[in-house]
C-alpha cells in the first residue's frame, strides 16, 4: 500500500498545481456480500471487496463470470439482489455515489457534434454554452480539441471512444467504470488508448474499475487485478510496478502468467 | 463517406493507365432527369401540331401555356392556387399534429399504445375517400369537409412512422442518457425525438402525397374554388386546356412540397452520413 500512497500524494500535488483539472476527490468502494441473481441463475455470489480511493482496479475472468454484471451494479445500472455497495471518501466517510461509465461501444448521440456529446456528461441543468466550453476543455485532455465541431460519424473508432472518455470525465466523477472500453478497437489504437487512459488516470486521480478479457491490458493499466469465476473472487493480485509501464516488461509478464493460470486453471 | 461512394468508378489494377475518353460527367448528371419529360412534351407538341392528337381529347402544350397566361392574367389562377394551398396546409397541420402526438405518446407509453393502437389500425384500413358521402352529409360542401378528409388522410402515415421511429430508437443510447442523468424531457429532446426524426420525415413525405390526392378528389367533388374546382368547372365547358393546366399545376405543387420536405430533411438530418455530401 505504501507505493499506492506515494502515488496518490504525487497525484494530489499535480491536482493542486494544475488549473485545467479541478477534480472531485476519488471515491473508495466497499462491497459487502454482494449478490445478483437473474431468475435461478446466481451471477454474483457474495462479493466482498474494498477498493481504496484512487486505485485502478481491473476485473478479469471468462465470459459469463459476472464481471460486467458487477460493474453495472457499481454504477447503478442494475440493483444487487443482496449485500451492500457503499461509496466513501479517502477518510472512510460514506459519500453519495458519483460514477461514470464508458461502454465497449462509444454510444455517442449521432445528431450532436463532438463538443455537445461531451457536454451530455455534465447532466441536465447546465447551460449549453457552459457545457460546450467545459466539453472542449475535456476534449483537450483526450487530445481531440480539433474535433469539437465534427459529427461523431466522421471520427474513427478510437477517436469516438476518446470522446466517450471525455464525456465520462467532464463531470469529474469519483469513480470511472470501464466496460471493455477498448474491446472493439484494433491492436495499435488500443495500445495508444491504454497509454491515454493511464495518463488521464494519473492526472485526474479518480478511482478506476476496468472490466476486460484482455489480461495484458489489465496488468498494463491496473494497480490491482482480481479474477472472477462463477460469481466469486478467486484471485486478488497487486501490480506494484510504477507507471509508465512498458509492453513486454518481464515482471508484468510474470503477473500476467499467474492471472492466466488462475483464469484457465481453476475449475 | 456515403453509400454512393461504393458505386464510384471501380478501381482496377493498372488504373493509372492514361484515360483517353471522358464524358462531361457533372453536366450530364444534372440534365439527365429532364431528358424524358422534355422529350415527352416535345412529342406531344409535335403530335398536336401535325394533327395526330385531337384538341378535344388533349390540347397542345402551347394551348395549355396560353390557358395559363389567360388564367394568370385574370387573377383566377393565383386565387385558386392560394385557396388550394391553404386547404392543403391546414389539413396537414391538423392531421399531422394529431398523428405526430399519437405516434409519440404511443411510442413512449405501453398503456396508451394498448389502449388506442388497435382502434387506429382499424380506422386506418378504411379508405378515407370512402367517407366522402358521409362527410358531405355532415359538413355539406364547406371548408370543414375538405379539412376533415385531408387531415384524416394525413394522420395515419404520420402516426405510423412517428410511432415506428420512437420505438426503434437505439436502446443503448437511451440507457446511456438515463445513467448520464437525463430527465424525461431531456431524454426526449436529446435522444428520442432526434432518433425518431428520420422516420418522421418518411411519414411526412408520404403524408404530402396523400394530402394532395385527398384535396384534389374532394375539390373535384364539392367545392366552389380551388384548382380542383377550376378543373371540374372547365370540364362542363369542354375546356380541355384548363383541365390539363390544373393537372400540371397539381404536379408542380406536389413536386414543390416534396422539394421543401427534402430540404427540411437534409437540414434536420445533416448529422446523418446518408445526408452528407
Amino acid at each position: 500500500m505504501t507505493i499506492a500512497q506515494v502515488e496518490r500524494d504525487h497525484r494530489a500535488s499535480i491536482e493542486t498545481t494544475s488549473e485545467t483539472a479541478p477534480s472531485v476527490a476519488p471515491a473508495g468502494l466497499r462491497l459487502r456480500g454482494v449478490e445478483k441473481t437473474f431468475g435461478k441463475n446466481r451471477v454474483l455470489r457474495g462479493i466482498d471487496l474494498f477498493v481504496p480511493a484512487g486505485q485502478f482496479l481491473a476485473i478479469v475472468g471468462k465470459s459469463g463470470c459476472g464481471k460486467s454484471t458487477l460493474l453495472r451494479l457499481l454504477v447503478g445500472l442494475d440493483q444487487q439482489t443482496g449485500g451492500t455497495i457503499a461509496f466513501e471518501d479517502g477518510q472512510g466517510q460514506e459519500i453519495a455515489p458519483n460514477s461514470r461509465i464508458v461502454f465497449q461501444e462509444p454510444r455517442l448521440l449521432p445528431w450532436f457534434d463532438v463538443a455537445d456529446n461531451v457536454g451530455v456528461g455534465l447532466g441536465d441543468g447546465v447551460a449549453r454554452a457552459d457545457a460546450r466550453r467545459r466539453g472542449e476543455a475535456a476534449l483537450a485532455e483526450v487530445q481531440l480539441s480539433d474535433k469539437a465541431k465534427e459529427w461523431p460519424s466522421r471520427l474513427s473508432g478510437g477517436q469516438r471512444q476518446r470522446v466517450a472518455l471525455a464525456r465520462a470525465l467532464v463531470s469529474r466523477p469519483g469513480l470511472l467504470a470501464l466496460d471493455e472500453p477498448l474491446g472493439a478497437l484494433d491492436a495499435l489504437t488500443r495500445i495508444s488508448m491504454q497509454a491515454l487512459l493511464a495518463r488521464v488516470w494519473q492526472e485526474l486521480g479518480f478511482t478506476a474499475v476496468l472490466v476486460t478479457h484482455d489480461v495484458t491490458e489489465a496488468v498494463h493499466l491496473a494497480d490491482r487485478v482480481i479474477v472472477l469465476d462463477e460469481g466469486r473472487i478467486i484471485r486478488d493480485i497487486a501490480v506494484p510496478q510504477p507507471h509508465p509501464r512498458h509492453h513486454g516488461d518481464a515482471s508484468l509478464a510474470k503477473i500476467e502468467g499467474q492471472l492466466l493460470e488462475a483464469i484457465l486453471g481453476e475449475r | 463517406m456515403s453509400i454512393l461512394d461504393i458505386q464510384g468508378p471501380a478501381r482496377t489494377f493498372g488504373a493509372d493507365k492514361p484515360k483517353t475518353f471522358r464524358l462531361p460527367k457533372v453536366d450530364a448528371d444534372r440534365l439527365l432527369p429532364f431528358v424524358v419529360p422534355v422529350a415527352l412534351v416535345g412529342l406531344w407538341q409535335a403530335g398536336s401540331s401535325f394533327g395526330f392528337i385531337s384538341d378535344r381529347i388533349m390540347p397542345s402544350p402551347l394551348a395549355v401555356l396560353s390557358a395559363f397566361w389567360q388564367e394568370a392574367a385574370s387573377g383566377d389562377l393565383g386565387h385558386n392556387i392560394l385557396v388550394s394551398g391553404a386547404r392543403a396546409l391546414a389539413g396537414l397541420a391538423v392531421g399531422g399534429s394529431i398523428g405526430f402526438l399519437l405516434g409519440i405518446v404511443n411510442g413512449l407509453s405501453r398503456l396508451s399504445e394498448r389502449l388506442t393502437d388497435t382502434t387506429l389500425q382499424m380506422v386506418r384500413t378504411i379508405p378515407h375517400l370512402a367517407l366522402i358521402p358521409l362527410v358531405i352529409l355532415w359538413f355539406g360542401i364547406g371548408e370543414e369537409a375538405k379539412l376533415f378528409l385531408t387531415a384524416l388522410g394525413v394522420l395515419f402515415p404520420v402516426y405510423l412512422n412517428t410511432y415506428h421511429g420512437v420505438r426503434n430508437v437505439d436502446r443503448d443510447l437511451i440507457e446511456m442518457g438515463r445513467i448520464y442523468g437525463m430527465g424525461r424531457w431531456s431524454l426526449f429532446r436529446k435522444v428520442i425525438f432526434p432518433g425518431a426524426l428520420p422516420s418522421i420525415f418518411v411519414g411526412l413525405r408520404y403524408a404530402l402525397g396523400i394530402m394532395w390526392l385527398t384535396l384534389i378528389v374532394s375539390e373535384t367533388i364539392a367545392a366552389s374554388s380551388g384548382i380542383g374546382y377550376m378543373a371540374n368547372n372547365a370540364r362542363e365547358f369542354m375546356m380541355t386546356d384548363i383541365v390539363v393546366l390544373a393537372l400540371v399545376i397539381y404536379a408542380l405543387l406536389g413536386k414543390l412540397a416534396d422539394v421543401v420536405a427534402r430540404a427540411l430533411e437534409r437540414w434536420a438530418l445533416s448529422w446523418n452520413p446518408a445526408y452528407q455530401r
